[in-house]
């Protein structure tokens, strides 16, 4: 993939004098190398306390007849936040001259990493303290590594605490010298090296004149100076599908673009799948013109040219620039869960709108993010950094982290909980193709969808076969694989011997459904139209197919309604006795207590119908029903 | 402003939002949106038009204390219709019978009765697994902690302690055993980003918010317990130059909240917003 520029800036009406927006700053280092001190400096020094704030640390400080210090502030701040709740992701905010501030994630407290993973992916900015006189310690190598891996680029290191080193340059020089070199193998550099002495305000917001030496720039100066982040729209489009909308007429694709931008007229290919069609419209509300383009970070509702099957968790692309397709990667991944991470165990990766079951296939080294020294092992222990080979369960749309990091990271997640992420190195060329009997996933995948099966139970002429017709319809010109079993062609073919007693009723759903299960078993959304009228037989289809998704809909017209209509003239014959045992006349219909579509004709059109029965089958499609993977 | 200037701040904002309103509707069972009628209720109506091109598809609820000003209900037929909006009003009518109410009791026990109370009863009967909240960050510090996707246990607590990690756009996407996910599209949001964006986007809001003969409510609440601060600001213009210069907290006028030292707190932990 090459990153050739696809589009025009697509604003160019940044704020101009001050920039309102927040830039959200995480602070990470060592214990005791001054994280509190420096932050409660800093809000000091920008003068962003409250009134009175500092005197009364002071006053207490003073009554306790212990020294003041800036450190307290921040606790002080803290608990008064907190009122007494443990600390989770906390914002302290601060303003400079430029613009306003928000530190995530105060430090000093408990799980500190996995708050940190959440506030350090979410900033635009890191700031990293090491103490002067202790040097570079463990945890100033383990955060720069879950940095690195979370993609904070704009990284500052604030050599801390210079007046217990004489403010020593060469002290300084050793320090950066050293911390360069570590950055360097995780591919992290720092914009800047400060040198600060928190306690008493050096280079923090004010030059200081013990260290004339320093001519670059102060903590708040190198703040100013970041951007917000980068700008994605450079990169080739990367719009992964949220959801589809039918609310109406309109068949609308919503989704965020990550990366890139996307204009009407753009031909599309959605990936894993392959399929294309050009962008017809964006249906921007409130209107009445829609946007003429949508850039990174910008949500996009697109209508389609031509109709092709398209779901949850797609890419959709430009086809000169597509993300690669496949289901076996090598990943670097942090692992946050109090369980271990375990070799050859199932796991759900979430990539982006991509919710696939993966096993980690091998755990090729697990690495101690501070010495960068690797060991096999079978399992990750928490907060803990290894490289795996992932292995999904069926073909995902995925960037190597180098050439799009926004599709190249993932994360992992058991039992409804996400416990760590990774980001994706390189690809595993697969020779061997998969060798067994060919699988149900195997067959969903090839046709794009999830099977399931559709059955439409109700009286005789209450217009299953009409609205399954319409389905069928639908679904076909969608691309999707469906087929129809007809309980009226059933009658005149494999249920030819077969009456209209109750055990021969039993029989006709019971044939029925093994007939769907079997077009189910070869990845089709299967139609079944049988009036099917006991309750304990309908149980027993449903049973005898649980291996497939099941949505029964129950066409419901009143008796009345049906006999009036009575098509194929069946109601006549029976009220004049010529067929025994008619559903509704003298043979009984237990309606479903629970369809999953119930569909009342005397109060919904045809065309409602449709819809109904469209949107249950379409909730499954997008993965919303049961996990179809068998 | 061009409708296509992505970059700046609130465009950001609003585009987050309806990120989330859409991660929620496609990950989650059966949504619903609370709706206070207040401002930033009232922009998340118009984050969910814009997320869904036009039609909120799912249910509001209106839990209704019997104490809203007069002028709120007026506003809520009114936007029901502006909106198109599928509403759901729920009144603890038993607490009433009992004769709950502010003249005869405290104001964090008739908050608990007459809010969180049928809160909860109509998410027992509903059964949502997602609650879309109009929450922000810089309210109250003990909102300050929330996530995107906050999850809620079936008793409705909410583990502080132990929440899960966010990060890369993923969210919690799956609810608690009989609990709920609260979804909280604008928590990145400030009060006056809020106000920004009303004036933006031309966003109907009751106008209790506007100064009369020198007062106007900055929050809105129940009548007796939400008192108006002094203010000269009598349109929105003027509301937001304000804003900019306010030291005050913008809850400061709901009782309920100042009522213990960790009131907030304890009201939050029993279910409420």
């Amino acid at each position: 993939m090459n990153t050739q520029s696809l589009s025009q800036p697509v604003s160019t009406s940044l704020p101009s004098v001050e920039d309102h927006r927040k830039m959200h700053v995480v602070v990470v280092g060592h214990v005791d190398h001054g994280k509190s001190t420096f932050v409660g400096r800093l809000l000091n020094d920008t003068d962003s306390l409250p009134n009175g704030k500092i005197e009364q640390v002071r006053k207490n400080c003073a009554i306790e007849g212990m020294e003041f210090e800036y450190a307290f502030l921040l606790d002080a701040l803290i608990e008064e936040q907190e009122q007494n709740i443990t600390i989770d992701t906390t914002r302290i905010f601060f303003r400079t001259k430029q613009r306003a501030y928000a530190i995530i994630d105060a430090p000093g407290h408990k799980e500190f990493l996995k708050n940190m993973v959440t506030g350090a992916a979410s900033a635009s900015a890191a700031l990293l303290l090491i103490d002067a006189k202790e040097g570079v310690m463990d945890q100033s190598r383990r955060h720069a590594f879950l940095l690195s891996l979370l993609g904070v680029k704009q990284l500052v290191v604030l050599v801390n605490k210079m007046d217990l080193v004489d403010h020593s340059e060469s002290t300084y020089q050793k320090i950066v010298a050293e911390y360069s070199a570590f950055l360097k193998t995780l591919g992290l550099t720092a914009v800047h090296f400060i040198p600060i002495a928190a306690k008493h305000g050096e280079n923090v917001v004010d030059r200081s004149a013990k260290m004339a030496w320093w001519k670059g720039p102060t903590v708040t100066e190198a703040l100013d100076n970041f951007a917000h982040e980068d700008d994605l729209t450079g990169l080739p489009l990367r719009l992964p599908v949220s959801d589809i909308y039918r609310f109406d007429h309109r068949r609308i694709i919503a989704g965020r673009v990550e990366a890139g931008a996307i204009r009407p007229g753009d031909e599309l290919i959605f990936q894993p799948g392959g399929r294309r069609s050009t962008v017809r419209t964006f249906e921007d509300w409130p209107g009445p013109e829609s946007r003429s383009v949508v850039g990174t970070g910008g949500s996009a509702s697109v209508t389609l040219s031509e109709q092709i099957f398209v779901e949850r968790g797609q890419v959709a692309s430009h086809p000169a620039n597509q993300p690669r397709v496949g289901r076996e990667f090598r990943a670097r991944i942090f692992w946050l869960g109090k369980e271990p991470l375990v070799q050859n165990k199932t796991y759900r990766l979430r990539l982006l709108t991509q919710n696939v079951d993966a096993v980690i296939a091998k755990i090729i080294k697990v690495t101690d993010a501070s010495t960068l020294e690797s060991k096999e092992a079978a399992s990750v222990p928490r907060d803990s950094i290894c490289e795996v080979i992932v292995r999904a369960t069926r073909n995902i749309a995925y960037d190597l982290h180098s050439e799009c990091p926004i599709t190249g990271r993932f994360a992992l997640e058991e039992g409804g909980r996400i416990h760590g992420g990774g980001i994706i190195l390189d690809a595993v060329s697969k020779s061997e193709g998969p060798s067994g009997k060919v699988t149900a996933s195997e067959r969903g995948a090839r046709a794009g969808h999830p099977p399931a099966v559709v059955w439409f139970t109700g009286l005789s002429g209450s217009g299953k076969s009409t609205i399954a017709e319409a389905v069928e319809r639908r679904l076909f010109d969608a691309g999707r694989n469906v087929i129809r079993v007809d309980g009226d062609d059933l009658r005149v073919s494999l249920n030819r011997d077969l009456g209209f007693s109750a055990a021969d009723r039993a029989e006709s759903v019971r044939r029925a459904s093994a007939v769907a299960g079997l077009f189910a078993g070869t990845g089709h959304i299967t139609l079944v139209t049988l009036i099917a009228p006991l309750a304990a037989d309908r149980a027993k289809a449903r049973a005898a197919l649980a291996n497939h998704t099941f949505i029964e809909v129950f066409v419901d017209a009143p008796l009345a309604v049906c006999e009036s209509r009575d098509v194929k003239g069946l109601y006549a014959k029976a009220r004049r006795g010529e067929i025994a045992e008619f559903t509704g006349i003298s043979s009984p219909y237990e309606a479903p207590e629970s369809p999953e579509v119930h569909i009342k004709t005397d109060k919904t059109s045809q065309e409602e119908a449709v819809d109904l029965v469209l949107s249950a089958i379409d909730k499954i499609l997008q993965g919303k029903g049961e996990d179809w993977e068998v | 402003m061009s409708r296509n200037a992505q970059n700046d701040h609130l465009t950001r904002l609003e585009q987050t939002s309806i990120h989330v309103f859409r991660e929620a509707f496609a990950n989650f069972r059966s949504v619903c949106m609370p709706w206070s009628m207040g401002k930033d209720s009232n922009v998340l109506i118009w984050l969910a038009r814009k997320a869904f091109c036009g039609k909120i598809p799912f249910p509001l609820l209106h839990i209704d204390t019997t104490y809203e000003f007069p002028e709120m209900y007026e506003f809520r037929e009114k936007a029901k219709v502006i909106h198109g909006i599928d509403l759901i009003v729920r009144v603890n009518e038993d607490a009433i019978r009992r004769g709950i109410g502010y003249a005869t009791h405290d104001p964090v026990t008739v908050t608990h009765e007459l809010k969180t109370v049928p809160f909860k009863a109509a998410i027992d009967e509903f059964k949502w697994d997602a609650l879309v909240t109009g929450i922000r960050r810089d309210e109250d510090p003990t909102r300050a902690k929330e996530r995107w996707f906050s999850p809620r246990s079936a008793e409705g607590n909410w583990d502080y302690k132990d929440q899960p990690p966010e990060f890369w756009g993923q969210f919690a996407s799956t609810a608690p055993e009989g609990g709920h996910v609260r979804v909280q599209p604008l928590l990145e949001w400030t009060e006056l980003d809020i106000w920004e964006y009303i004036r933006r986007e031309n966003i109907p809001n009751p106008t209790l918010y506007f100064a009369r003969d020198g007062k106007r409510f900055r929050s809105l609440g129940c009548h007796p317990i939400t008192h108006p601060v002094d203010s000269p600001a009598s349109n929105i213009d003027e509301v937001i130059e304000e804003l900019k210069l306010t030291k005050t907290s913008e809850r400061a006028g709901r009782a309920q909240d100042h009522v213990g030292r960790n009131s907030m707190q304890e009201l939050r932990a029993k279910g409420f917003m």
